[in-house]
């Protein structure tokens, strides 16, 4: 059988460990999984997983530094792709962090910080486990049940333009989307590779998907 | 539908071992860490908690080891504390496989530290622990202060404070532990669970004397806080983490269930 190579996007940032773990836990034998920075792999990738941490401006910069642009942008346009967390924020156009970033402007949209009223028991950050309601229905929900529960740590949230590309929400305070797809493209506000059961599920069918 | 109320097991650990009797009726070796946190990843913890309790540098090897091979089969969040002093010592863990370090004594010698942690790093992987002791006397305003050593050295400096300045400084989360509650099996110091909580606009979990399930709600319902953690009572068998949960949503709150 040919092998499928799927790369995990390193930008020298996040815990790339947890992502590729937990995706080689559930890969079929086939599979091989790549942490890599080298645009060449993510050109050659079938499939490619962009995951981030931290703040949106330091992961601007190294994906600047890196040479990951212009790799980022093309792979979330033309192959299976995964964002995860600030994998999924810097896809978007604009966000509100750090006083105000552009970032890939894959999905038209602003990223936002959370706000309560003054008064308000909800705390900043986002952190723990909340239901996801699917809503739509994708290859990447398949055998995960509606309103299954993922691990979340983030202190702002996306709003595409086009609401189309919705494909979860979560509420925190707020209803806001936590996973949005369009095309071969999805992409999680939560942390699957933290998510236990759910979470490997979702590993398990990106790696079956081919991007339709 | 909202977030769910977290229960987090802790687990002491020396030399690559879990220490301080982990006792489950069908595991093999309940000593080793990869095998208890995958028993309480099994019961439906919310996170797990090492802590290095001797924290010296011949100790770090083993340490990263054993956070290598829990996160290669353990998938859910992974605090390590215990000796983390410098930004070297958390890039170590975090990409051992850590998701979160949770800083001490480290925070009261260099408070700098924590601010170049989370700017580095970011807010959401710095854990701040605070282990404070109750210094009013009997009918004063209640008033804690932030003790070092295991509760032996006094620092003199206010709790809520304290933890209203890690807030500011940048951390994601405080690890809140009364001292005087510690090891008693009494409940938490709810008072001073509420004291920070209410003051800080971060997550607070809330530690230090749980002996029987009833307390652990409390910690959430009065103390305020956002996830509770314990030891022994989950460690001895007494309860299963599945166990807490239900008794928890008994009390109205939400779990991951």
């Amino acid at each position: 059988m040919d092998q499928k190579l799927v790369a995990v996007i390193d930008y020298g940032m996040g815990n790339l460990r947890s992502v590729s773990k937990a995706a080689e836990h559930v890969a079929p034998n086939n599979t091989r999984i790549l942490v890599t920075h080298n645009p060449d792999d993510i050109a050659a990738a079938d499939a490619v997983i962009f995951p981030g941490q931290g703040a949106a401006k330091a992961c601007m910069t190294a994906l600047q530094e890196t040479g990951m642009i212009h790799p980022v942008q093309a792979a979330a346009k033309e192959k299976p792709f995964l964002g995860i967390c600030m994998g999924l924020q810097v896809l978007m156009g604009h966000s509100d962090e750090n006083k105000g970033v552009n970032c890939l402007d894959v999905i038209p949209g602003n990223v936002k910080h959370f706000e309560f009223e003054e008064n308000s028991t909800l705390k900043t950050p986002h952190m723990g486990w909340n239901q996801i309601q699917q809503t739509q229905e994708h290859a990447l929900w398949h055998k995960i049940p509606q309103d299954s529960r993922f691990y979340f740590v983030h202190s702002y949230y996306v709003q595409p333009d086009n609401q189309d590309y919705i494909s979860g929400l979560t509420t925190h305070g707020t209803t806001f989307p936590s996973a949005l797809s369009h095309n071969n493209l999805f992409a999680i506000q939560a942390h699957p590779e933290k998510s236990a059961d759910h979470g490997l599920q979702l590993f398990k069918n990106f790696l079956q998907w081919n991007g339709q | 539908m909202s977030l769910a109320k977290r229960i987090i097991p802790c687990l002491d650990v020396d030399e690559g071992r879990v220490v301080k009797g982990v006792q489950f009726v069908d595991i093999r070796d309940a000593g080793d860490p990869v095998e208890v946190a995958k028993r309480y990843d099994l019961q439906g913890a919310d996170e797990i908690t090492f802590l290095d309790i001797k924290a010296t540098a011949d100790n770090r090897g083993t340490m990263i080891h054993m956070v290598e091979d829990v996160a290669s089969q353990v998938f859910i969040p992974l605090t390590v504390g215990g000796g983390i002093r410098c930004v070297e010592d958390v890039r170590t863990m975090l990409n051992a496989g850590a998701d979160k370090v949770a800083i001490n004594s480290a925070a009261i010698f260099n408070p700098a530290f924590v601010k170049e942690a989370c700017d580095v790093f970011g807010s959401q992987c710095i854990v701040v622990a605070i282990d404070a002791k109750k210094v009013s006397a009997e009918g004063e305003d209640n008033k804690w202060e932030i003790f070092t050593h295991g509760g032996r050295k006094e620092t003199g400096i206010d709790a809520v404070d304290w933890a209203k300045r890690m807030a500011c400084l940048g951390a994601g989360e405080l690890l809140v532990t009364s001292m005087d509650r510690d090891g008693t099996k009494v409940g938490f110091d709810i008072d001073l669970t509420r004291a920070i909580s209410d003051n800080v606009s971060i997550p607070v979990i809330a530690s230090g004397g749980v002996g029987e399930l009833s307390h652990l709600a409390k910690g959430i319902t009065e103390g305020h806080a956002e996830a509770v953690l314990a030891a022994s009572i989950f460690h001895f068998g007494e309860h299963t983490v599945e166990e807490a949960k239900l008794a928890m949503q008994k009390e109205g709150i939400e779990v991951r269930l």
